[in-house]
């Protein structure tokens, strides 16, 4: 194997072993910045596959997901203990999750060999059309963003109403009027 | 287990482990960090998926003027641009997820979840 | 932490943060030419405004920067993309790009793709940093506290 598959296979490893710790970790805070870890590591992951604006994009958000999580972890008190461990329960999860592994290990090797996807093959699909005509029909450089906001446009407008989705559903939840109660303790019918 | 599927192998590892999370523990802010896990393994499986060997990143300069050469020396444009709205989502998502944990904390003062779920009225 | 963090954060700040918002509009306004977009862009303006609300505390940022106005960028940027995309249905189809191509590699070319991506960088940036201000001004209401 050359340089850089090994190196990617140990940046891989880092994040399962990243993750791991994260699972079984019992203080909360610890967790969170091994998560982190994770998301840089996959950051520069998707730098060397050939994704910048991902890279950037996964960085940013990394950040600011730590920085929520961390003001959330840091001003409440908790004491939530993994006491007495059901080990028939996480057994049975281990099972499961073994046989989608083996299932899914299976299903793999249906797929395009790393390194050779589907644009290599004799049918590329519309992809290659994309990268060959992107300059020329969109005037833009950057073929990513001639896809999605070109040839895609209307699947980067179906996401940009999720986030508002889930914007508009953290500010509901957030607030604080709306709600009222009677003296006797009953909420009134809306 | 050949190389050539290693890597697709290694992000399903990392979506199994996410999922232990969510199924396996009592935090809510653990659960949340096992959401946020396979999110990562889903974005890592779909940028493995559109690599190709010895090519670079989809961006033209304007030093390359033939565009078959282009073509041919680049990564698959489309799985990026599916991840990249992706990414922002997740965000978005996340968001969400820790505002119900903040209001739940608020209202029985702990984050186990098996303590929340002995709901009263 | 209601009052902020100390001064030295504070001062750097000063200095720093409106870099940040300029490098996150750069980064928007170039996304057809150079790696990044609306998406990188209005992430990076989200985090040089948490910086500034991080760093001041929430009711001095509450003060300049309201929650209003991330609401405000939120809607104008959903509505700006949605009218891009209407406006292409005149000229031959629902989100056509109907603008001139223009020389490539400058920043005038691509036709409607620096406009979306402008959209979507105000889009992402204000919901990213008003969510994040929902978070930090919550105060936990006494009438609802339950602790059983």
């Amino acid at each position: 194997m050359d340089p850089f598959m090994w190196f990617l296979l140990v940046l891989l490893a880092f994040m399962i072993l990243g993750s791991l710790i994260a699972a079984e970790t019992e203080d909360l805070l610890s967790s969170v910045v091994c998560v982190g870890a994770v998301g840089m590591v996959l950051a520069l992951v998707d730098l060397f596959l050939g994704a910048p604006d991902l890279a950037i994009t996964q960085l940013v958000v990394e950040i600011l997901t730590i920085a929520i999580l961390i003001r959330v972890v840091l001003t409440r008190r908790d004491e939530t203990h993994e006491t007495r461990k059901d080990t028939l329960a996480v057994g049975g999860v281990m099972l499961s999750l073994g046989v989608l592994l083996v299932l899914g290990g299976w299903a793999f090797t249906g797929l395009h060999p790393f390194g050779e996807p589907l644009l290599n093959s004799a049918e590329p699909g519309v992809a290659a059309q994309y990268l060959a005509g992107g300059l020329a029909e969109t005037g833009a450089a950057n073929a990513v963003m001639a896809v999605l906001l070109d040839y895609r446009a209307y699947d980067t407008f179906g996401e940009a109403t999720v986030i508002f989705i889930s914007v508009i559903g953290a500010y509901a939840i957030l607030r604080h009027k709306g709600r009222v109660r009677h003296a006797d303790g009953n909420e009134p019918h809306r | 287990m050949s190389v050539t599927i290693l890597p697709f192998l290694l992000a399903l590892v990392l979506l199994l482990i996410g999922l232990y999370v969510i199924i396996a523990k009592k935090n809510i802010i653990k659960i949340i960090l096992g959401v946020a896990i396979v999110e990562y393994a889903i974005n890592l499986f779909l940028v493995l998926l559109g690599y190709r060997a010895g090519a670079a990143a989809p961006i033209r300069t304007p030093e390359q003027t033939d565009a078959a050469v282009f073509a041919s020396g680049a990564v698959d444009p489309l799985p990026q641009a599916l991840i990249l709205t992706a990414i922002v989502i997740g965000l978005g998502c996340l968001a969400l997820l820790v505002s119900l944990a903040v209001r739940l904390h608020e209202r029985f003062g702990t984050f186990d979840m098996t303590r929340i779920r002995e709901l009263k009225g | 932490m209601p009052t902020g963090m100390s001064l030295i954060v504070k001062t750097i700040t000063r200095l720093v943060a409106s870099f940040i918002t300029l490098f996150g509009v750069y980064v928007t306004l170039f996304g057809h030419v150079s790696p990044g977009g609306g998406f990188a862009g209005g992430a990076i303006v989200a985090a040089g405004l948490i910086l500034v609300l991080l760093a001041f505390g929430r009711e001095e940022t509450n003060r300049m920067i309201t929650h209003r106005l991330a609401l405000g960028a939120d809607c104008a940027g959903a509505l700006g993309f949605l009218a891009l995309g209407l406006l292409g249905y005149l000229a031959g189809g629902y989100f056509y790009n109907f603008l001139d191509p223009g020389t490539p590699h400058t920043i005038a070319s691509a036709g409607t793709i620096p406009l979306c991506n402008l959209a979507i960088g105000a889009k992402v940036g204000g919901a990213l940093f008003g969510v994040f201000l929902a978070l930090a001004i919550f105060r936990p209401d006494p009438r609802t506290e339950d602790r059983s």
